[in-house]
């Protein structure tokens, strides 16, 4: 297969705008996930009943194929970019909602009484002690949802919503490997760089893990 | 909601249709097609996650690279994937491999995972019996880590059913043709109808991996282990 470099030269500018597009459907159902699954891993702890339906819930969710969870929201949102988002974040959410609950669960009991014994609230002891404790097992599933996130956008195209999508349908259209190689290693390339910077940012917010040399 | 029971109502009378229960575009050819694509792909991925997750987990070597291929793995478009190696050769070779991409990851992370998080003791304990690496790999290491691996089986079952409704979109059949089929059309009937089909089928997989557990795991492990 010949790559086309002189077609890539020519284009950067418009992949670079669809890769920013890319960015944007890909991110923000992941950040609206965060902002779902906080409070709803939060009350899962709390009320252990609401755990399992809301996980079998979010799993049945992640069983849809994202074509066809687009297909149905077409008809509520139409041809949107929330078309793409609303089913993107309920996505996140299977990752997202057990990677909260397990990592509130990770805080050790005498921890827990620490707080309490210092006179934290359950409020203060939540926001001070409890989420800090859990932000490795948050991250590592944030990473995960955004990079599958990153990938499926791609097929967000077929509801004609742009991003780097366009480039790999354009490609086979033409029968042009070359536009649907460069889409993909773009993807590839923001997946990375997105895992990488989550992963600093999990640095910046636990710096006790350094400290003791187990980050 | 008048809506949503009316699309309900009409997926449900193209479902029960006795038409779309016969000849190459019925529920049954296309759903065999389906289990094939899925099936095999799933197959390959599980020979290479596993055996990388177990080699890994064991040695204990490599755990950083295994990871951070897996991710890079997931990365992936699968879509760009399939319509790239499609376009270079057209054969359902490329769906598949695009589809062993994508499952190989939570298999893999999953042993891996699995098998390091083996308590210490219970491994120093199956040597202290007199096993070998072998033995301590297959009596004491795989069956702890079962939970967890039957964990990223399952999540990666899910995820070939549900995107194997791209082979559809370059042409190769299964249960996507009539969700692609509906999309060209606008015919919401269709694209219903396939999505109920592969939900139904994902959510067999589920209550499969449900079955594998109580079967495949250790009961004492079941009372603690995180499903």
């Amino acid at each position: 297969m010949e790559i086309d470099w002189g077609w890539i030269g020519e284009h950067t500018s418009d992949l670079g705008e669809n890769a920013l597009l890319h960015l944007r459907l890909a991110l923000l159902p992941v950040l609206f996930g965060l902002l779902i699954s906080l409070p709803l891993g939060v009350l899962c702890r709390r009320f252990g009943w609401l755990y399992p339906p809301a996980l079998t819930l979010a799993n049945v969710l992640y069983a849809i194929p994202s074509l066809a969870l687009f297909m149905v929201f077409i008809q509520y949102t139409g041809l949107t970019p929330s078309t793409v988002i609303i089913p993107l974040t309920l996505y996140s959410l299977s990752v997202l909602i057990p990677n909260v609950v397990d990592g509130l669960g990770s805080v050790s009991e005498p921890v827990r009484q620490a707080a309490t014994a210092m006179g934290f609230g359950p409020l203060r002891r939540l926001v001070r002690v409890e989420l800090p404790i859990a932000v490795p097992v948050v991250i590592a599933g944030t990473r995960v949802a955004a990079v599958s996130s990153i990938s499926l956008v791609a097929v967000g195209q077929l509801i004609g919503q742009g991003g780097l999508g366009y480039d790999i349908v354009r490609g086979y259209q033409l029968q042009f490997p070359t536009q649907i190689l460069a889409a993909s290693v773009l993807i590839v390339l923001l997946a990375l760089i997105t895992d990488g910077l989550l992963v600093v940012l999990q640095r910046i917010l636990t710096p006790w893990a350094r400290a003791r040399g187990t980050s | 909601m008048n809506e949503l029971w009316n699309q309900i109502d009409l997926s449900w009378s193209w479902l029960t249709s006795a038409e779309q229960w016969e000849g190459a575009n019925g529920i049954p050819h296309r759903l065999w097609q389906h289990l094939i694509y899925s099936g095999t792909s799933l197959f390959f991925a599980a020979l290479i996650g596993l055996a990388l997750g177990l080699l890994v987990g064991h040695t204990g070597r490599g755990g950083f690279l295994a990871t951070g291929l897996a991710n890079v793995a997931r990365a992936i478009p699968t879509f760009g994937l399939v319509l790239v190696i499609v376009v270079i050769d057209y054969s359902i070779t490329p769906v598949l491999i695009a589809l062993v991409a994508l499952a190989v990851p939570p298999i893999l992370v999953n042993t891996y995972e699995g098998v390091r998080g083996v308590d210490a003791d219970a491994r120093d304990a199956a040597r202290g019996m007199g096993m070998t690496g072998w033995g301590v790999l297959w009596r004491a290491e795989l069956p702890m880590a079962m939970p967890l691996i039957l964990l990223g089986l399952r999540t990666s079952a899910i995820q070939v059913v549900a995107t194997a409704t791209l082979a559809a979109y370059p042409g190769f059949g299964g249960l996507g043709r009539y969700i692609i089929d509906g999309l060209a059309r606008n015919d919401y009937q269709l694209v219903v109808g396939g999505t109920v089909l592969v939900v139904a089928l994902a959510l067999l997989v589920q209550s499969v991996f449900a079955v594998l557990r109580r079967l495949l795991v250790s009961p004492g492990l079941l009372g603690t282990a995180r499903s």
